[in-house]
């Protein structure tokens, strides 16, 4: 066990570290993003809307991050897309992660009582400004929970993208691996590392999530 | 391939998963274990995962082939997420049941055997289903080390034939296709042990 050997490599890991934090949280926002107007289609009254909806999550939801990962980057091209590794890979997690989102968001809605909506009607609220102060703002604290073990899901995921060469922590840490002769000292570490991660957010987000839900603990136990 | 080494996952996964549950209930020491267990293969990626253990085994010069590997390795980490199904079910089973079968005089091998595990398991199957086809996609990742699973064999496919889309089109098909079968049959399950 020699530990200066990592030395050399710190700059690497710290932008590899760099890498997997920002394809998080890009991922991440695109995903939150997208996921909210496919949810809308999907609860959609008109059955146009809603079946493309429903086969775009089911079909997401049935491949493998890595495939789709493979279509835009390797498949790209060949309709002009064109992509460098760290774009195609932070459009592929944010594709993949829409449908969960998507779905996630849809219980949020339907857990949003009907009777606060035809308040806000009675109250003359349009159902644009129903939508913006109520049902979307009900929504969202009724799915913290599920919205922060989603994203604890996707800061792990981030590491499949090391396969079509994105640099992050994953890629630089097996190259070091390779170069050093030590593989399984490098991605032990990492595993760890990861662990440290993982359980990082985590805290965070239970954190966040009593934070949110405090009201409704507060209510409960009066 | 993938369908093969799905399979053998969960056949290795879920009897772990089913220890690891029934080490939790054991004292102090088996909670510590049950608790790093989970937390470590739930904490850190699936191809993190798979690569230590690629590299593991050489490193204590343990040969084994690498179909065993990944089966290993999807193996174990399925049992994490399973023992946590099953943890949130049983805590669905009253706790009256327990002290019934010691009141009984069942043992509390006789009590996991004959009252809990039938119950937890029925219980769990909707959402037992759906950690498979996790698993199914999961196994994917395998294709990194070398294996000619659906994801390897596409990409092989791809290097003669410079097809991309549609070779990696298809085998979106069939992975779609294979985990729709899955949450079918799930839901058939479910609903015959409902009407029960």
């Amino acid at each position: 066990m020699d530990l200066s050997i990592v030395v050399p490599y710190l700059g690497l890991l710290a932008s590899g570290f760099g890498y997997t934090v920002f394809c998080w949280l890009a991922g991440a926002l695109g995903a939150m993003a997208l996921g909210l107007p496919i949810a809308l289609l999907r609860m959609s009254p008109v059955r146009w809307l809603r079946i493309p909806a429903v086969l775009y999550i089911e079909a997401i939801r049935g491949t493998p991050l890595l495939l789709i990962a493979f279509l835009i980057y390797g498949g790209g091209p060949a309709f002009g897309l064109l992509l460098e590794p760290l774009p195609a890979g932070i459009l592929a997690l944010a594709l993949h992660a829409s449908a969960y989102f998507a779905e996630i968001y849809r219980v949020g809605f339907n857990a949003v009582p009907r009777g606060h909506v035809e308040a806000a009607a009675s109250l003359g609220m349009s159902p644009v400004a129903t939508f913006l102060r109520v049902q979307l703002p009900e929504a969202l604290v009724a799915v913290t929970p599920s919205m922060v073990n989603a994203l604890v899901v996707l800061s792990k995921e981030t590491s499949i993208l090391s396969i079509i060469s994105v640099p992050d922590l994953t890629y630089e840490v097996q190259k070091m691996g390779i170069e050093t002769f030590a593989s399984f000292e490098s991605l032990f570490a990492l595993a760890i590392g990861y662990w440290a991660l993982v359980s990082v957010i985590s805290t965070l987000g239970a954190a966040f999530e009593r934070r949110v839900t405090f009201h409704i603990h507060a209510a409960r136990s009066q | 391939m993938t369908v093969y080494v799905s399979l053998l996952g969960v056949l290795v996964g879920v009897p772990i998963g089913i220890l690891v549950l029934i080490t939790g209930t054991l004292g102090t020491a088996g909670r510590l274990f049950t608790k790093i267990y989970v937390s470590y293969f739930r904490g850190v990626p699936l191809l993190v995962q798979l690569l230590v253990l690629f590299n593991f085994l050489p490193w204590i010069k343990f040969d084994i082939s690498a179909t065993a590997a990944a089966v290993t390795a999807l193996g174990l980490i399925t049992a994490a997420y399973v023992s946590e199904i099953l943890r949130g079910t049983l805590h669905s089973i009253p706790p009256g049941q327990s002290e019934a079968a010691a009141a009984l005089g069942y043992g509390p091998r006789a009590t996991w055997q004959y009252i809990l595990l039938p119950q937890v398991i029925r219980l769990s199957i909707p959402a037992l289903f759906n950690e498979l086809t996790l698993l199914l996609k999961s196994s994917s990742l395998i294709s990194v080390v070398g294996i000619a699973e659906l994801t390897r064999v596409s990409q092989n496919i791809v290097a003669t034939t410079f097809r991309p889309v549609e070779i990696y089109l298809v085998a979106a098909g069939i992975y779609i296709v294979m985990s729709q079968i899955l949450l079918t049959a799930g839901r058939l399950l479910e609903r015959h042990w409902a009407r029960r």
